[in-house]
């Protein structure tokens, strides 16, 4: 009989228990004794001198402890932000990385930068003095959009950066598309926008500092997605507090989406001040400051060419791409519109010469960095527009022009024009199966039905790929990473057969305390209430590099089957001395080490009491005990991949889009729990259809002033704004270099819903002539779409 | 200037002084120390802190503390039995994989058993809008719709679905 609890059974979440009864313990949740409350000044301008600070009045307010300022970190030496990637230019000039300190000190850069911070003994209290805290600044003109910020004389966001330029970057062959594109019959061409976006996790950002003298200990409780990535970059570049006096722990986090990857100014001034007076510090977000100081994401312009033969094959892509930084780099910023962007732009094609050229600027905005995807939405998107125009354009049918380019299985292993090699992968049989599904031979009749209750109708594709399981260290290395990317693992088995896994992911929605606990499960047939997983806690598990990227499972899971196959290894010789057989001898099965052909047989739990009780036991060869750690450093990245189909109906009198229907057919190699998998598609299709239809981070163009920066103002997808969807996966293009075969699930509805909508929009829009829209299609833009382009007379 | 505020919370009789601009979900949180009522916005928009006054689902940061006074409240932590079992919505939750973060899911469930008192058999469109103050960045609402309309037939009396296999 299956295991209940093993790999492929959609076990019900054991996290689920304690968040459903309000007992989950998030970082505002936790309250220490003396704690104090911090509460910052920011910046009401985007870009002005700071020319002085009086915080006397402040001082004398009700249970005001202490007001500190950039100042105040300088003369204790507190350093900048570090930024963990790096990028060289075309001409081979390291990228321009200005100081991001804390607290600004002299300059603020955008709207909401930190100026000072209050401490006071409640947090209303800080916040009134926050009020009282007069800072004289002198206006600066602002660079708010990046193609402004490019334009000669712009104000400049550093005096020493010229043109605003942090890199101008490239990769591909210029020549082979230049010399595809003299040949070709057919070019297909595209002006797109991926807007800006606020990440909105739940869970506002906080971070709660702490000091022991007696020890010399620091200790910081943050909204992170990787702990130990903070305390590495926060002790060592910035407040330069030894590893071994530094803990971070990040405990229940309320989704990350990327913005909580990134190591924030907060957590440095907490963990810096709970020292200076001497008591706990608490900082919790409020939303409006979160919509300021979240790293934001995408924020792409983007001109793209693609070159065709006269059937419609793929010659050339050619693309040129703005990426809007913000002020400063935030943690991985610099890696986002690079190789994360730029090397996924073959998609699924077997386009054979890709050139892509991305100039990265800096603006008076906050920073920008990886939202749910990074990188790799923003090319499925250009590329998926732009096939669609192709497409449009040729007369070829849109599923057929992409069937006619996809790399075909047969061709896997399969390098592309830029860097990456997919393993695996059956782009045809995902259309395939997508094509059934959404009874695409029946759409002409839907819209004849759409069109007979006045409303208008369009089907859109969008086929993609991302690059997953971040990442081979020494390759990431090469590509300008500071970091390694491994991630690591430790199974300890107990003295009566429980299992405790220190994993160095870390969970704040994925269900890893289920999933992780299914492979250990599968493994020893260990029932799955005996498995605890343990994350997030620098001071409990081994070094690891979190979550991100879709990377829990490819490289934290392979991380937890290297620990196994030691524990394995080791039960095994325990086993055969045990059962007096030999080690060659013992076999395992269902969990159970068998001398082979005989009934003689132990449980693991057997043998774990015998590791710690080692009476009969093999000392002069092993040592007691029955606990392995494991480092699984990727061979490759990983490549989900699959085919969403989206319908939209579109009221051309309002301009209301409704998503009519949406299914995705997704390739994630194996899957461990389908009920998990599928509700982790779910959630992205809604963020894509998010971007699509209703979210947009507007800055004022001229004051930097945020405009949307509340959920008055910025439109947060609800439940009454999207459908139910059709989910479906296969799992025969298992992943060839890991483990366990997987390939990540976290990003590809967000991946492939925005281009699906957005060519299902413009599909619905064609018969007015629309080619192309830019996101999000609110009401507002579709309406002025169909007005802008219905002759005058027809309008009336 | 200080107040004294007297309400009855998960059953419990509780009188405290607060300051007068108190949000009734600082009270919770702050002085009760029910931190399962969470707060996502400050603009009464994304419903992560609905509690239940004298029954009917409140953002507990759009109501001052002393507002409730005298007012029976139930939070997130005084939904299920007093052995521990599970409120049926709770249960459904779990059962069709609702929640993810699970910081969204306390104003979520609490606003989903209010909706299903009011409703006892809503339709999925029903569900949809009655949910449409309550915003969730992870699950895109497909399982929480899901997870709704099987706990709505459950506190009806009948057994909760399973999620599909």
């Amino acid at each position: 009989m299956a295991n209940p609890t093993g790999i492929g059974a959609s076990v019900r979440r054991r996290e689920d228990a304690r968040f459903l009864t309000g007992r989950g313990t998030y970082t505002d949740d936790i309250n220490r004794p003396g704690q104090t409350h911090a509460v910052f000044v920011r910046s009401p301008y985007a870009h002005a001198r700071i020319t002085g600070i009086d915080a006397a009045e402040a001082m004398q307010a009700p249970g005001v402890i202490a007001v500190l300022t950039g100042a105040d970190m300088e003369t204790d030496k507190v350093g900048s932000l570090p930024c963990g990637w790096q990028i060289h230019s075309k001409d081979g000039s390291p990228m321009k990385e200005p100081p991001h300190f804390p607290i600004a000190r002299d300059r603020a850069r955008y709207v909401g930068d930190a100026v000072a911070v209050v401490i006071a003994e409640t947090r209303e209290q800080a916040k009134d003095a926050a009020e009282l805290v007069m800072v004289d600044y002198e206006e600066l003109p602002a660079a708010v959009t990046s193609l402004k910020a490019l334009e000669g004389g712009a104000p400049l966001v550093h005096d020493d950066i010229g043109g605003n330029l942090c890199f101008d970057w490239h990769l591909g062959d210029a020549a082979a598309v230049d010399a595809a594109f003299a040949q070709a019959a057919h070019v297909a061409k595209l002006d797109l926008v991926n807007q800006r976006l606020v990440p909105n996790a739940m869970e506002p950002r906080a971070a709660l500092g702490e000091y022991d003298r007696a020890t010399g200990e620091h200790t910081l409780t943050t909204t992170s997605q990787n702990p130990h990535v903070i305390r590495l970059l926060m002790g060592a570049f910035v407040l330069g507090i030894p590893e071994h006096k530094l803990r971070v722990v990040a405990p229940d986090v309320g989704g990350g989406f990327g913005s909580k990857i990134f190591h924030y100014g907060e957590e440095a001034v907490v963990t810096w001040a709970a020292k200076k007076v001497g008591r706990p510090v608490k900082w919790t977000a409020e939303r409006s400051e979160s919509f300021l100081t979240d790293a934001h994401g995408r924020d792409h312009v983007s001109h793209a060419e693609l070159a065709m033969d006269k059937d419609g094959n793929f010659l050339a892509l050619r693309v040129a791409t703005i990426a809007n930084m913000g002020a400063y780099l935030s943690t991985f910023a610099p890696s986002i519109p690079t190789y994360l962007y730029a090397t996924l732009l073959a998609g699924q094609y077997k386009t054979p010469a890709i050139y892509a050229e991305v100039k990265a600027v800096f603006t008076n905005t906050v920073p920008v960095d990886a939202y749910r995807g990074a990188g790799r939405p923003e090319a499925c998107y250009l590329i998926e527009r732009l096939v669609e125009v192709a497409a449009a354009e040729t007369g070829i049918d849109k599923a057929e022009l992409r069937r006619r380019n996809f790399v075909p299985a047969s061709a896997m292993p399969y390098q592309t024009p830029v860097a990456l090699q997919y393993d695996t992968g059956d782009f045809a049989k995902n259309l395939d199966i997508a094509l059934p599904l959404v009874d695409y031979d029946g759409f002409a009749a839907r819209k004849a039905e759409s069109a007979r209750r006045g409303k208008l109708r369009g089907i859109g594709f969008a086929t993609y790929i991302e690059a997953c399981g971040i990442a081979p260290s020494n390759v990431a290395g090469a590509l300008g990473a500071r970091a390694g990317l491994y991630e690591s693992a430790e199974v300890r088995f107990h003295p009566t057969g429980s299992v405790t896994v220190f994993t160095g992911s870390h969970s704040h929605g994925q269900g890893h305390e289920t999933t992780f606990a299914q492979l250990v499960s599968e493994r020893f047939g260990v029932p799955i209430e005996n498995v605890e997983i343990v994350h997030g806690d620098t001071s409990k598990i081994p070094f690891g590099m979190g979550t991100y990227g879709s990377r829990s499972l490819a490289v934290g899971g392979s991380a937890i089957v290297k620990a196994m196959d030691k524990v394995e290894r080791k039960a095994k010789k325990i086993a055969a001395h045990m059962l007096e057989a030999a080690e060659a001898d013992i076999e395992v099965k269902d969990g159970r080490f068998v001398v082979a052909g005989t009934d003689k047989a132990l449980t693991i739990g057997d043998i774990a009491l015998q590791a710690y009780v080692p009476h009969n036991f093999p000392l002069d060869e092993l040592e007691p005990g029955l606990d392995e750690q494991a480092f699984y450093d990727p061979k490759n990245f990983t490549y989900p991949n699959g085919c969403h189909v989206c319908e939209v109906e579109i009221d051309p009198d309002t301009g209301v889009v409704q998503v009519a229907s949406f299914a995705a057919v997704d390739d994630f190699g194996r899957v461990i729990n389908p009920l998990i998998v599928e509700g982790q598609v779910h959630g992205g299709l809604v963020q894509g259809i998010g971007q699509a239809l209703y979210e947009n981070c507007v800055y004022d163009e001229e004051s930097g002033q945020l405009l949307t920066g509340s959920y008055m103002d910025y439109c947060m997808p609800r439940a009454d704004d999207v459908p139910s969807f059709t989910v479906r996966y296969h799992e025969d293009q298992p992943c060839t270099h890991n483990p366990l075969g997987v390939k990540g699930c976290g990003e590809a509805g967000t991946i492939g819903a925005s281009a699906a909508v957005m060519n299902a929009v413009v599909h619905a829009l064609s018969e007015y002539g629309v080619t192309h829209l830019d996101m999000p299609a609110t009401p507002e833009r579709v309406w002025q779409a169909i007005r802008r382009h219905t002759p005058a007379q027809a309008a009336e | 200037m200080p107040c004294t505020v007297s309400m009855t919370v998960n059953g419990k009789a509780v009188s405290r002084e607060v300051e007068e601009r108190t949000l009734l979900v600082t009270f919770l949180r702050d002085q009760l120390g029910l931190t399962g009522t969470h707060v996502g916005c400050d603009t009464s928009q994304c419903g992560a802190c609905v509690v239940h006054i004298d029954g009917r689902s409140v953002k507990s940061c759009t109501m001052l503390a002393a507002q409730a006074d005298g007012a029976a409240v139930t939070t997130i932590e005084g939904l299920a039995a007093a052995d521990g079992t599970l409120h049926p919505m709770q249960a459904a939750f779990r059962e069709h994989h609702g929640l993810q973060c699970g910081f969204c899911t306390p104003g979520m469930v609490m606003s989903a058993v209010d909706l299903v008192t009011a409703n006892p058999s809503p339709s999925e469109h029903e569900v949809r809008e009655g949910l449409e103050g309550n915003i969730c960045r992870c699950t895109g609402y497909h399982n929480i719709v899901k997870a709704v309309m099987a706990g709505a037939e459950a506190m009806q009396g009948g057994t909760l679905k399973a999620a599909a296999e």
